[in-house]
């Protein structure tokens, strides 16, 4: 059963890559805005050229 | 702010659109017709290439990595350059992103049908394919952070972080699930044994579904239906504790697919803890994605791209509150190795990942081709017939794992199995299985109307061409904010090298960990009356894995009376030990086999494998011809045998030396039994006689494929009857 070791060891790592990852992004900021992201990705950046058919 | 112009790559994601079509149908074609082999099983009549255990894995392989992998990069190749409003950081990275997974598409349908497979699912790729796999997953994952790297907008949405975790776990579970020790071009043998090969397998093959099927997926659905229903989604917040609560608990969850298994009692409580908390973050991220809908309800009922979405996301809900459920233990001694799972599975694969790769394409298709869908009336009628496809599918596969279940654990008041015949529990479900295969063939309508719809809009747009986007660039983080940082908030901004040093960190304590497993003998349980296979029972062995023979028999015998009295001793940790890989399978649709060994003789298995309804009335197993006439290619088995002994199997140098002899010498002794048979001998002594009047090369018995079958068939669980156990007990 030694084999568990090397998956807990493996499955640490990864779990501790994200938490580092976690603590990174919420220090950078990533997260004091809550709310103006999800509205930001709805719109489109693209130069539109012609006219789409839209609705 | 002096603003950039750039293009996004849209000619990547219509490429993968096209390669998700295409696999798709592929995919639900083999799943098809898979189905109507359960009720003409000899339908393929002959042809190995075409045979149930070859196709089984080329089907979830087809659907999984092919049709599920190439929509998931069509979502991210899109949202991505659109969420970090800057281009994919390089063409030739995506390039060989797509080429290259199509290249191991295609290695794939055709070695599997061949008969190249190392028979742990989901990862039944041969070594070198596998390679290709971490090499072509490495550029995805290169392009990817490259291009966030050079980004245009510094927040990282939900999305991205989804599809980062994607790339990283599915990076790692890969290679650790693939070490294997490669025999020939095309030939390996997991570097694990027995039940530390069954850990890492189901740890893989668990994870793979949370980080294939679930993660990128969840991705999607946090861009795509914000985007089809114009609105943000209903909480950025959740979508965030979702997202970290997620991937921190997902990992651990595997060892529920061995309960109840050799596997250690504490391993698999702890896969179950960890399974249930899983549907708190599961059913966090189902609402914040159905809640997104509130308010334009009146949408979903006229736009089919919401409805598939819908669906998608119910399915995922449901997927997600079964899943825990399963891993009750005893809910898991009903419904594994039954048909439960398939309709588990299904609900999973048709909805969640189909329906929502089906409202994406649909969403996008007209989209990039700037133009309108061809026609919303048919997209509906894919919906509906695929909505009703799936219901039609997975409710008889409900019924059909209940009823097997409880017909195998019902005894007679006298405290005889009720249900000894297998065959009769067989029997019972065969109308549940006409009713998937009707369902399976709904959905594969849908699916073909939806390759039409998608075609004729793709004829009335415009040729697409790189969309022209503008954006301010990223401003640099200033001096004044970096002043005094000590090394650790220097490394904090580096992402790159972040990642870098962890991963080597990670593969430092891997190998630190992994090398002393391999060595150190006293990690397995040894019982001493295991002993290795001879020569010809590791051919026979090898036989069995190609032919996919796991795909339908376990090997597993769970400590319940109902299965004691049904096959016999229950399974030990320690039988397993020189198993590379270990075999125990996840479906019973044919019996357990675990310790089959001496309970037929060898005509037995021999006319079962050539006929298997004349030994077996009523069986749907096919028919195995051509394990009879192939000739066993015995020029690899020295080397088999020196790859066992690298991974610890106790076979002397003597052993090696004398394997052609012994191999030749146990052979014959099978094709003596056979012979005992009139009906053999008088048939076999025919094909003789005929093949030398017509000079005709004749293969002797003992040099054919069935009799190592035979020999490994034979030799299954007989090493502990349980009489010698008690004998070596009293004596103690």
């Amino acid at each position: 059963m030694g084999v568990i070791y090397v998956l807990l060891a493996v499955s640490v790592s990864v779990a501790i890559v994200f938490f580092i990852a976690f603590i990174i992004s919420v220090k950078k900021g990533q997260y004091d805005d809550t709310y103006t992201p999800s509205v930001r990705m709805l719109f489109d950046d693209e130069l539109v050229t012609k006219n789409t058919n839209k609705e | 702010m002096e603003m950039q112009q750039f293009y996004y790559d849209n000619k990547i994601v219509k490429k993968f659109i096209y390669a998700t079509l295409l696999w798709g149908i592929v995919g639900f074609s083999v799943g098809l017709l898979l189905a109507f082999m359960f009720l003409f099983p000899n339908i393929t009549d002959g042809i190995s290439w075409l045979s149930f255990g070859r196709l089984r894995p080329l089907h979830t392989n087809a659907v999984i990595f092919a049709f599920v992998g190439n929509a998931i990069y069509a979502g991210v190749y899109y949202s991505l350059q659109r969420l970090l409003k800057n281009r994919m950081a390089s063409d030739l990275l995506s390039s060989i992103n797509f080429w290259g997974w199509q290249l191991i598409i295609v290695a794939a349908a055709i070695t599997l049908p061949l008969g190249y497979t190392t028979s742990k699912e989901y990862a039944e790729l041969e070594w070198p394919i596998d390679i290709a796999i971490a090499v072509v997953w490495v550029v995805f994952g290169i392009n990817m952070i490259w291009t966030i790297l050079k980004r245009r907008q510094r927040h990282l949405y939900v999305a991205i972080w989804f599809y980062l975790a994607t790339f990283v776990t599915v990076a790692v579970l890969h290679i650790f699930n693939s070490l294997e020790l490669p025999v020939s071009g095309l030939k390996s043998y997991s570097v694990y044994a027995g039940v530390q090969d069954a850990l890492v397998q189901w740890w893989y093959g668990h994870n793979a579904v949370a980080f294939f099927l679930t993660t990128p997926f969840l991705g999607l659905m946090y861009y795509f239906i914000p985007k089809a229903a114009n609105r943000p989604v209903y909480s950025y917040r959740l979508s965030i504790i979702h997202f970290w609560s997620l991937i921190f608990i997902y990992i651990w969850a595997g060892p529920h697919h061995l309960l109840y298994s050799a596997l250690p009692n504490w391993a698999q409580n702890l896969g179950v803890v960890f399974s249930i908390m899983l549907i708190a973050p599961s059913w966090g991220g189902m609402i914040n994605g159905l809640l997104t809908l509130r308010g334009s309800w009146d949408k979903v009922r006229q736009d089919p791209v919401l409805k598939f979405m819908v669906v998608a996301i119910t399915g995922y809900g449901m997927a997600t509150f079964e899943g825990p459920m399963l891993s009750l233990k005893n809910v898991n001694a009903i419904a594994h190795f039954t048909d439960w799972i398939i309709a588990h599975v299904h609900v999973g694969a048709l909805a969640w990942n189909g329906f929502m790769t089906f409202g994406m394409i649909y969403w996008l298709v007209p989209k990039l081709f700037k133009t309108k869908l061809y026609s919303r009336a048919l997209a509906n009628f894919h919906f509906w017939i695929g909505t009703l496809g799936i219901i039609i599918y997975t409710l008889p596969m409900y019924v059909a794992g209940f009823v097997q279940a409880f017909m195998w654990k019902q005894f007679n008041p006298d405290g005889t199995l009720t249900y000894a015949n297998f065959l009769e529990t067989v029997q019972e479900i065969l109308p549940m299985y006409w009713l998937r295969a009707i369902g399976g063939s709904l959905y594969i309508i849908g699916a073909i109307v939806m390759v039409y719809v998608i075609v004729q809009t793709i004829r009335q747009g415009e040729k697409v061409t790189d969309d022209l986007a503008e954006a301010a660039p990223l401003t640099k983080v200033s001096k004044y904010r970096t002043k005094g940082e000590t090394w650790h908030t220097w490394l904090e901004r580096k992402p790159v090298k972040l990642t870098l040093y962890a991963t080597i960190a990670i593969l430092i304590g891997g190998v630190v960990q992994i090398v002393p497993t391999l060595m150190v003998e006293s990690n397995i349980p040894y019982i001493e009356a295991v002993k290795p296979y001879s020569p010809l029972e590791l051919e026979g062995r090898d036989i069995y894995i190609s032919n996919g023979c796991v795909s339908c028999h376990s090997q597993m015998i769970r400590p319940f009376r109902s299965e004691v009295e049904r096959y016999g001793e229950y399974s030990k940790a320690g039988e397993f030990v020189y198993d590379h890989p270990f075999l125990w399978g996840s479906k019973r649709t044919g019996p357990d086999l675990h310790r089959v060994g001496g309970k037929y003789n060898d005509s037995w298995h021999f006319n079962h494998m050539y006929d298997p309804q004349s030994t077996s009335p009523g069986s749907i197993m096919p028919a195995y011809q051509w394990i009879i006439k192939n000739k066993l290619d015995k020029s690899q088995t020295e080397k088999k045998m020196r790859a066992m002994i690298t991974l610890g199997v106790p076979y002397t140098e003597e052993d090696v030396k004398n394997a052609q002899k012994s191999m030749d010498e146990q052979g014959m002794k099978i094709q003596e039994n056979l012979y005992e048979d009139p009906d053999f001998a008088s048939n076999y002594d025919a094909s003789k006689k005929y093949a030398k009047v017509n000079d005709i090369p004749f293969v002797e018995m003992k040099d054919r494929e069935i009799v190592a079958l035979i020999a490994y068939l034979q030799r299954l669980g007989v090493d502990i009857k349980v009489n010698n156990v008690k004998d070596k007990l009293s004596k103690k």
